[in-house]
């Protein structure tokens, strides 16, 4: 769980695997890869363009993920399909709720705002990162070593 | 057409995310655990998905998306309350569990229930927030 080892290799590998679906959502598309803007705006659903093409992208990132663990079977060296998700469901629906409202909020999250906003030099991109990071790990900080909590 | 490319797009975002690590909780938080055991992965995969969208927006200027339409306009550079407060918002869940928007869906075939509950609460967040501005602005 620690340490880097080959880790930061299939972070760099996914991330460019993430950076290229963005791209291609914006040239072909001509949209913004933002997760939680075409989830946000699908469950807003009236008023909206092009719910299908939304739909379409959610089924797609539910659907491969779900179909390369079935194709694990070949025993390629993949990493995990692994959440460690806690069991905590105060923590869970708190975190939801939280995530919820403030990504829909800021009118982006870490794709939004982190990849495609960074990435075109967004000063909007660049505050949402710099604010939910430190949100984050102030959090963290008082969650797990101040109060021990998480 | 818009609907397969949208539906290919989706699905490299997926395996992105899963072959990363970001569906991760334990890497999602040691990122943010700067006082503990921080793990530096989360740094190479913003990293390496900002290199080729730095290209793709290079690539947008005097053309049109491949499948028409405009391209999305530059937003507007006022840093208001709701961007702030809601990005702290969300940085404080993200790291309660370690789950942001994209990997809560891209792991919901593993995640088990509690990353179904956690989708689930996270939506109805969104359609609260849709409930208060009825002009809503596309993604």
């Amino acid at each position: 769980m620690t340490g880097l080892h080959f880790d930061w290799l299939w972070g760099l590998a996914g991330g460019l695997t993430i950076g290229v679906a963005a791209a291609m959502y914006l040239l072909i598309n001509g949209r913004i890869m933002g997760a939680s803007g075409i989830l946000g705006g699908l469950l807003a659903w009236e008023g909206h363009r092009s719910p299908y093409e939304r739909l379409a992208f959610i089924v797609g990132l539910v659907g491969a993920p779900a179909l390369a663990l079935f194709l694990q079977g070949v025993q390629l060296p993949t990493p995990q399909a692994f959440t460690g998700i806690t069991s905590d469901s105060a923590v869970i629906l708190a975190g939801g709720l939280l995530v919820g409202i403030g990504t829909r909020m800021a009118n982006g999250c870490t794709s939004g705002h982190g990849v495609c906003g960074m990435s075109r030099f967004s000063q909007r991109g660049f505050a949402a990162v710099a604010t939910f990071l430190a949100a984050g790990m102030a959090t963290m900080a008082i969650l797990r070593h101040g109060l021990g909590l998480i | 057409m818009r609907n397969v490319s949208a539906l290919l797009a989706g699905a490299l975002f997926g395996l992105g995310l899963w072959a990363s690590g970001m569906t991760n909780t334990a890497k999602v938080q040691g990122w943010l655990d700067v006082l503990g055991n921080w793990d530096a992965t989360l740094a190479f995969v913003l990293g390496g998905a900002i290199l080729p969208m730095l290209l793709a927006w290079r690539l947008t200027k005097g053309r049109r998306p491949a499948l028409g339409g405009n391209f999305p306009s530059r937003p507007d550079t006022v840093l208001d309350a709701r961007l702030i407060g809601g990005s702290a918002l969300f940085g404080a869940g993200w790291v309660l569990v370690g789950l942001c928007p994209g990997p809560a869906l891209a792991s919901l075939s593993y995640g088990g229930v509690e990353g179904l509950v956690f989708l689930a609460a996270m939506s109805v967040g969104m359609i609260g927030v849709n409930f208060t501005r009825r002009e809503v602005v596309p993604a």
